[in-house]
């Protein structure tokens, strides 16, 4: 219940900045996915926050209170901010109930928390069980109540359903995510996974090579990437050139493609080579093809029962993928078919700014 | 905790660095005097065959009853596998006694060699066991299903699957028998252990064992680079990742019972002989009147010794424990070698550059029950390190990361999460330590204060002037403190296990 402030954090190894100026807020109550691909600094990120690693520079408050800073480091007891790594980490040596009951105090232990952490994460009457005695899964959730359990100002969840098997990581994310809310709980999600990110978070931070390149909620970070690096790492991307056609310029603009006119919401300034994002549920595939349909050649399908990815060649040789939804017949290898951009893209220009 | 274990290293490594100071003062010529002689060519010839025959002598059995008891359908599996590892529980100078006091005129090289080989087939047995116990079965069905038969499959795949383990088992024995004393000595075979200690015991020729023990160093460094490489090579066998699979045993057939009298033939002579010899001996030894007094004094002083050795050895180990289990790399990995050096050398030649060290340059020390601990923890550093450092992989930092972010101040962690989790590993192993010393002959009787007489000081005592009876009860206690360690160290292999464990 409580709102972390991070500003101007930088963290440097040698002569590697692991962090490198990161501002990011995340408000109370709130969970937040810091989304990075491995060695972006998240980790580091993470860390920090706790208190095990030093900052170099900036900032970092918890309710406006500064834990740390360029004159000021608090120690990660005595920050209120819980950690729950990767492997959950329980103490093997204790049960259940005292793995969440080891941040309480005693008359917290007695208060009947313990219980109480351990049924918001589906585990009521599991109490006197060694960790040695629990599944993967299970151990995960007794780490998640023991971090729960003393209502920190923050909880940093490093990663936590990646050594999980899939079917398993989707429901314990769920009841993870629920658990917090039930709790009003801050929380971090570390995670390099995308669809992870999506769909636990309220907000996400994408981070790469120690920097926040965006942050925002899910919806805003997969339809308006601020960037087409951001687009092609949260989400499939079609990135294509594409040319602007004379008079009609405007909002919205419409552009020229190999995949056909696409719509753009806003044309960017300048006269920098342009590059178009278009998201592969976008293309409209159509048999025998529609007559202002651009003709592609289908080369593949890879066919997963709710959906089926197409990759088709373009005329000009480019390879595109299509998102076909509850999909019917298998779609012929080398079959010709029409396809067209539904919705509107995204424009980026080479030199942004210019002219 | 870097300073720290530079600092033991540098103190395990104290009779090494003496040794080469001591044997570069005696100058070339001089070496070279000593060392051209046809005495010593013959002592290396001696030491090398004795080291050759009984490195065969125990592969053959090793590898052989390990087959036998992982790979097969023998019966009474079990009770073998007890009785092939008890050897390791016999000292060799007790069986080397046993023999000599069961057998008369039981001398010389290959009463040697035959007690050697009883003694310590099992360092070939274990590893190998254990790695035909592991391998993965499935690669000897894939042979099996390339159309290759059962033999061609073992040496083909099985074989050459296990190779690392049988080359260091076998590298094991060969350091082993260059660094025995006790039973050398015994049994009067011609070895630089024992010419080391006649030379100085007798008094008159410093140089001599000196140069004696450098010659033996040489040999001991060449062996260990051998098994190092080895074991670099062994690194590439390891296991793919996959279910594991308890391995298929081969049925024997008609020659089930003519391979189990085989290693009942070979479990009477390294233990029926013994505990004959003991339990007879044992009788007459105990009706004579004084020996419990002398009993009793002797195990006294051997506690204390042992644990002022231990209190040493685990202090020296803990930096360097902790140091190779939290921050692994080329530097504690260099420490850690280094300090199996010492570990790996005689202890005889350890006492000995002890001895001069304590004479001229730590003189208040000389005599004392510290200069005997600093020699115990010079050999036995390594089983400290790796009790330690498999403890302190218990606690890994992330626990006590999580503890912290929970509340709990350095102290409180360390009171709640790592010391639960570490002592019972540090214990076991300061046990292990502890019962190694009990039973550690040579550097005793060297180095233990004027007057004070050990267990196995006593042993040696009484077997040199032929009384038997006298030693007997010595012996017994020995074998049943040393049969502790032996038993843990079976355990961990996993060949007490009834099945392979999943």
């Amino acid at each position: 219940m409580s709102r972390l402030e991070l500003r101007g954090l930088a963290r440097r190894y040698g002569s590697v900045a692991a962090l490198d100026g990161v501002d990011l807020t995340v408000p109370s109550g709130t969970l937040t996915a810091v989304l990075g691909p491995s060695g972006c600094g998240k980790t580091t990120l993470l860390r920090c926050v706790a208190g095990f690693e030093r900052i170099d520079a900036g900032e970092i408050t918890v309710d406006r209170r500064v834990v740390a800073g360029p004159a000021a480091h608090t120690p990660p007891q005595r920050r209120q901010i819980v950690i729950v790594p990767q492997e959950g980490a329980l103490f093997p040596h204790l049960s259940v109930r005292e793995n969440v009951g080891y941040g309480l105090s005693r008359a917290e232990r007695r208060g009947g928390r313990i219980d109480e952490a351990l049924s918001l994460v589906g585990l009521a009457g599991y109490g006197d069980r060694m960790p040695h005695q629990m599944s993967g899964g299970q151990q995960q959730r007794v780490a998640v109540a023991r971090a729960m359990a003393p209502r920190p100002s923050l909880i940093l969840l490093d990663e936590p359903f990646s050594a999980l098997d899939a079917g398993l990581r989707a429901e314990l994310r769920h009841d993870v995510r629920a658990a917090l809310r039930a709790d009003r709980a801050t929380g971090i999600l570390v995670t390099h996974d995308q669809g992870e990110a999506l769909s636990t978070a309220d907000q996400i931070a994408v981070m790469r090579e120690g920097v926040i390149v965006q942050s925002g909620s899910p919806t805003d970070i997969y339809h308006r990437p601020a960037d087409a690096w951001v687009a092609a790492f949260v989400g499939d991307a079609i990135l294509l050139s594409a040319q602007d056609e004379p008079g009609h310029h405007g909002d919205p603009a419409v552009l020229r493609t190999a995949l056909g006119p696409v719509v753009v919401t806003e044309l960017p300034p300048g006269d920098g080579a342009l590059t178009v994002l278009v998201r592969p549920e976008q293309i409209r595939i159509t048999t025998p093809p529609a007559p202002q349909a651009v003709i592609a050649t289908v080369v593949g399908d890879d066919f997963h029962g709710h959906d089926a990815l197409v990759t088709l060649s373009l005329s000009d040789g480019t390879q595109v993928t299509a998102r076909v939804t509850a999909p019917v017949e298998p779609m012929i290898i080398g079959d010709k078919v029409g396809v067209q951009v539904e919705g509107s893209g995204l424009a980026w220009r080479d030199r942004p700014g210019v002219g | 905790m870097l300073t720290l274990s530079v600092l033991a290293v540098a103190v395990a490594l104290i009779p090494l660095a003496y040794l080469a100071i001591r044997t570069a003062e005696a100058g070339g010529a001089r070496i070279a005097e000593e060392l051209l002689t046809a005495r010593v060519a013959a002592l290396a010839a001696n030491t090398l065959a004795l080291a050759a025959v009984v490195t065969s002598a125990c592969l053959v059995l090793g590898v052989g009853s390990a087959f036998l008891l992982v790979r097969t359908d023998l019966p009474g599996r079990r009770v073998f596998a007890v009785l092939a590892v008890l050897p390791l529980a016999v000292p060799t100078y007790i069986a080397a006694f046993a023999w000599v006091s069961a057998v008369d005129g039981f001398e010389g090289f290959w009463a040697a060699a035959l007690v050697l080989t009883l003694c310590s087939y099992p360092y070939v047995l274990l590893p190998t066991a254990a790695a035909l116990a592991g391998a993965d079965p499935a690669q000897e069905e894939v042979s099996r299903s390339l159309g290759h038969n059962g033999w061609h499959t073992f040496t083909r795949v099985t074989l050459r699957q296990i190779r690392p383990a049988i080359a260091g088992g076998g590298l094991l024995v060969a350091l082993y028998v260059l660094s025995d004393f006790g039973a050398a000595s015994i049994l009067r075979a011609d070895t630089f252990t024992r010419a080391i200690f006649l030379a100085f015991d007798l008094g008159f020729d410093r140089t001599g064992a000196l140069v004696l023990s450098t010659v033996l160093v040489a040999l001991t460094v060449l062996i260990l680079t051998g098994e190092s490489a080895t074991r670099r090579r062994g690194a590439r066998y390891a296991r793919l990742s996959g279910t594991r699979r308890p391995p298929s045993r081969a049925a024997l057939g008609g020659a089930r019972l003519p391979a189990a009298a085989a290693l009942l033939a070979v479990a009477v002579l390294a233990l029926g002989v013994t505990a004959y010899s003991l339990a007879r001996r044992m009788a007459e030894g105990v009706s004579r009147p004084g020996t419990w007094p002398d009993v009793l004094a002797a195990a006294g002083n051997s506690l204390l010794l042992a644990l002022a050795g231990t209190a040493l050895t685990m202090l020296l180990a803990l930096p360097l424990g902790v140091l190779n289990a939290r921050v692994p790399g080329r530097l504690s990995a260099t420490l850690e070698r280094l300090s199996y050096l010492s570990h790996a050398l005689p202890g005889v030649v350890i006492g000995l550059s002890l001895v001069f060290f304590g004479i001229n340059v730590a003189f208040p020390l000389y005599q004392t029950t510290w200069l005997l601990a600093l020699a115990y923890a010079a050999l036995f550093l390594p089983l400290g390190v790796a009790a330690v450092a498999t403890a302190t992989a218990q606690a890994p930092p992330v626990l006590e990361e999580v503890a912290r972010s929970l509340g709990r101040g350095p102290l409180g962690v360390l009171g709640t999460v790592t010391l639960p989790l570490t002592l019972p590993g540090i214990g076991a192993g300061a046990a292990l330590v502890f019962l190694t010393c009990m039973k550690e002959l040579p550097a005793t009787l060297l180095l233990r204060p004027t007057g004070v007489d050990t267990l196995a000081t006593e042993l040696w005592s009484n077997t040199a002037v032929a009384a038997y009876a006298g030693a007997a009860p010595y012996a017994v206690l020995l074998v049943l403190l040393s049969s502790v360690p032996t038993w843990l160290l079976a355990a961990r292999t996993g060949i007490l296990s009834k099945e392979v464990q999943r």
